[in-house]
């Protein structure tokens, strides 16, 4: 239906006109100045790995869960809450704003425990997000509009790349704690807490709630003691990011005991989940983002302004995931069919950590790899060094970050072997 | 003491109020002509049979899964859902110039947009290039702008109260003062509140002025189909501008013609000067998704690709759409009727005349007052009436409501 009217067309300026189709440079457009974004570190990773030939490639770039044939795992409770789901036929009404209420009540109810005071006194408020990073967002925008303290948030050296992106879009400012132990490739206790200890009054910090993202390092439970007192004593402002409930340990008490532990301890903190990992979900988009108030009265207010923020970026959030998340959570026999596959998920990664080092020591390395296995989660940071990050990939097509992480979700029984091989030979 | 002991309660968002108030009274005869989603003659909800039938397919399908959908959306369902905004054999599309990002609804969509103009558009992160939305306008326009950080979000002439039609000269007039590189957000059809949109002469004429001032097209298109019943129709205006040689944005919902309200599918189709510019874009757009919400959500954008890439499905929806607009249109037909039979005051021609799921009444705040309070009928303050709430059960009702509330209260 081209309605050219052109008598009117030929006084427009000339540099608008499309016949001028030759001289169609970037000048003549509104975005000549648009320079081509950077890819994205984690998911350019995929886009190498796809264009590879090479038949023994490995992807262990994305942190998506793989089974033992390298395929996507889709959990038998979230194919059986589809089933009920669609016999029940339900409408697609708009949901709240805050999303729904029985997603979001059994959400805080798998972080807290379901005995938790502060779900007892109503002193929270859960909004269904956007997955993990949409959650994120939120309490980022909350903090830049609500929180009288300083603009920074501290993150943990290092932390998942797109942590500091979203906050800083969210208008606040990034600063770093001593968290990685390159020597050890553990954990930086001393280094941590020096560097808490220093973090002026009310700052935002932000902790990974289990199975750190991108070392595995998690602290201990006496050491996450000492965290919560010092962190008490220097009057900051806790954000937990806990994208790996489940997944970690293979027991969702154990993986939120951090959590628990510093509500118990008094501290107020915003939180925020992800369900992409944990009931592979992932581009179904669930999530949820708490803020722990004062009183029930606080919440109100709180979660009153979190309408206010959420509701002109996308109204309100997807009903699917979130239907689905629910459903498993609230029948009891898809809850105890979830919490075996959850299990069953991390042991074979924690199988494939044990296999992993076995490997290294077949081939004869003579590197300590233990934290292969002392690290915990999705993600091992390796210690490999970006030339023999790039070595492994070139010669090898094993595809990683250039920090060093690996996502053991993408070894297999089949391929540890290959791997095994491969960093042995960049490192020797 | 607590951090947040500051935050003050916020006012709720009017017409969610509004729809909790209606579903809190008791009125055994109560009507909702408040939120904007379409209802059946039994005042249902009405998932499209096309919407149920795939979403069956999808369920019993076991090679899908829940994996990561690219940063920018399902492929599928960003290229058909531009097609069905600019047009099948559209040139634009041809030559390689249209691109797409899939966002959460309309809203998510404009919220890109002006994520992406905030940034880069009439130099960089210039927050006080005015942003013109109609009005009247829907409520979120202002805020999603000025969240995107943009200072100046302005009105421009649209709606005469007076006449009860579009203010022309007014928009015109809006068009040729505004600073250069003003952004105009434009409903493509079916005008939210008012129902009243420009006719296709008048588009031209916009379109010449917009073209000569160098002002940025925005388009929102929510109702698609829904207004006319027709595509195409429907899409005139977007096509229309495309084929003068505008770089523009278009948000596209698939709430309400897809019905597919709560799974959140929309698409901002981006035409731009040629295949390197769009490519530049695109990939700025990747970044700022991905510290929003990194990708999209899966389901609904999976059922609008499987429907709209099937010849047969494509053809149900259509029918499902036509079987909206047509009870709308009956609805319009009927409420106009029983106005001018029961003798009503003023001129009642603007109902059948407005296009889309709403109409301005014309009903000044105090009358609505009344109609809320009174007769329990829930409509917007602005006088706005969502002509799904309608049905050959209530209508006589709400046209004898209307009727004693004009002749009454003043």
């Amino acid at each position: 239906m081209a309605l050219l009217k052109s008598n009117k067309v030929i006084y427009c300026l000339g540099n608008i006109s499309p016949s001028l189709g030759v001289l169609s440079t970037r000048n003549s457009s509104w975005w000549g100045g648009v320079q081509m974004g950077p890819p994205d570190p984690i998911l350019g990773v995929s886009e190498a790995f796809k264009k590879d030939s090479n038949p023994k490639k490995m992807n262990l770039g994305v942190g998506a869960y793989r089974d033992d044939q390298g395929k996507p795992f889709v959990l038998s409770c979230v194919r059986k809450a589809e089933a009920i789901i669609s016999s029940k036929q339900m409408d697609k009404e708009y949901l709240g704003i805050g999303g729904l209420g029985e997603f979001t009540k059994s959400c805080a109810q798998l972080a807290f425990g379901n005995d938790a005071e502060v779900l007892k006194s109503g002193r929270h408020i859960t909004v269904q997000t956007i997955s993990g990073t949409g959650s994120l967002r939120i309490g980022g925008n909350f903090l830049s509009r609500f929180h009288g303290g300083p603009r920074d948030v501290y993150l943990p050296k290092p932390s998942w790349g797109n942590h500091t992106p979203i906050f800083k879009d969210a208008g606040m400012q990034l600063k770093g704690y001593r968290y990685y132990d390159p020597s050890t490739c553990g954990f930086d206790f001393t280094g941590a807490l020096d560097d808490i200890s220093k973090i002026p009054e009310q700052s935002v910090i932000m902790l990974h709630a289990c199975a750190h993202n991108p070392t595995g390092v998690d602290p201990r439970p006496e050491q996450w003691k000492e965290i919560s007192d010092i962190v008490k004593k220097r009057n900051l402002l806790v954000f937990f990011d806990m994208a790996y409930q489940g997944f970690a340990s293979g027991d969702i008490d154990r993986d939120a005991w951090a959590v628990r532990y510093f509500v118990e301890q008094g501290h107020n903190i915003l939180l925020s989940q992800s369900f992409a990992k944990n009931m592979g979900l992932y581009g179904e988009r669930v999530g949820g983002f708490t803020v722990v108030c004062k009183d029930a009265e606080e919440a109100k207010r709180v979660e009153s302004q979190l309408k206010i923020l959420i509701r002109p970026i996308y109204s309100n959030p997807p009903m699917n995931g979130a239907r689905i998340a629910a459903t498993i959570l609230n029948t009891p026999d898809l809850y105890s069919v979830w919490l075996g596959e959850v299990k069953e998920m991390a042991e074979r990664i924690i199988r494939m950590r044990e296999e992993l080092t076995a490997g290294l020591k077949k081939e004869g390395s003579s590197k300590n790899w233990q934290h292969v296995i002392d690290q915990i989660g999705m993600f091992c940071f390796t210690g490999l060094k970006p030339e023999q990050v790039e070595r492994l990939t070139k010669e090898f097509s094993v595809y990683m970050t250039k920090d060093g992480r690996i996502s053991m979700a993408g070894v297999t029984s089949g391929n540890v072997g290959y791997l095994a091989q491969g960093i042995h030979a960049v490192t020797k | 003491m607590s951090v947040f002991g500051e935050v003050a309660l916020a006012a709720p968002v009017a017409v969610f109020k509004l729809s909790q108030d209606f579903n809190n009274d008791q009125f055994p005869n109560k009507v909702n002509l408040g939120v904007g989603a379409y209802r059946t003659d039994e005042g249902k909800p009405w998932v499209l049979p096309v919407v149920k039938k795939v979403e069956k397919v999808i369920v019993h399908d076991d090679s899908l899964n829940h994996e990561y959908l690219p940063i920018l959306g399902l492929p599928e369902f960003r290229s058909s859902a531009s097609k069905i905004a600019l047009g099948e054999d559209s040139p634009a599309i041809q030559e390689n110039r249209v691109g797409a990002v899939q966002c959460l609804g309309g809203t998510g969509a404009l919220k890109m947009g002006a994520e992406f103009l905030r940034r880069f558009y009439n130099g960089n992160n210039n927050t006080k290039t005015p942003v013109y939305v109609s009005s009247p306008t829907w409520e979120n326009h202002n805020a999603v702008f000025a969240n995107a950080g943009f200072d100046d979000v302005r009105p421009y002439k649209y709606w005469d109260a007076a006449n009860r039609g579009l203010d022309l000269a007014g928009f015109l007039g809006d068009l040729e003062s505004c600073p250069a590189h003003s952004i105009f957000v434009l409903h493509a059809c079916a005008h939210n509140p008012t129902g009243t949109d420009p006719t296709q002469e008048q588009w031209q004429l916009i379109a010449e002025v917009m073209m000569r001032r160098q002002l940025f097209v925005f388009f929102d298109s929510a109702y698609q189909g829904f207004a006319s019943g027709n595509l195409d129709k429907d899409a005139w205006a977007v096509r229309y501008f495309v084929s003068m040689g505008f770089e523009m944005f278009c948000a596209q919902s698939f709430s309400k013609n897809f019905g597919l309200y709560n799974e959140r599918v929309g698409n901002l189709t981006i035409v731009a000067r040629d295949a390197d510019n769009l490519k530049r874009v695109l990939s700025q757009m990747e970044k700022i998704v991905r510290t929003t919400w990194s990708n999209p959500p899966s389901q609904g954008a999976r059922i609008v690709a499987v429907t709209l890439t099937s010849p047969e499905l494509f053809s149900q929806w259509k029918d499902n759409v036509k079987t909206m607009a047509n009870r709308v249109l009956l609805m319009r037909a009927q409420l106009k009727a029983k106005l001018q039979a029961l003798g009503t005051a003023g001129t009642w021609d603007h109902i059948t005349e407005q296009i889309g799921m709403f109409s301005f009444t014309g009903l000044n705040p105090k009358q609505v007052e009344y109609m809320v309070k009174e007769r329990h009928i829930y409509l917007m303050a602005s006088g706005r009436i969502n002509m799904c709430g309608l049905t050959s059960k209530n209508i006589d009702y709400v046209a004898e409501s209307i009727h004693e509330t004009v002749t009454n209260v003043h």
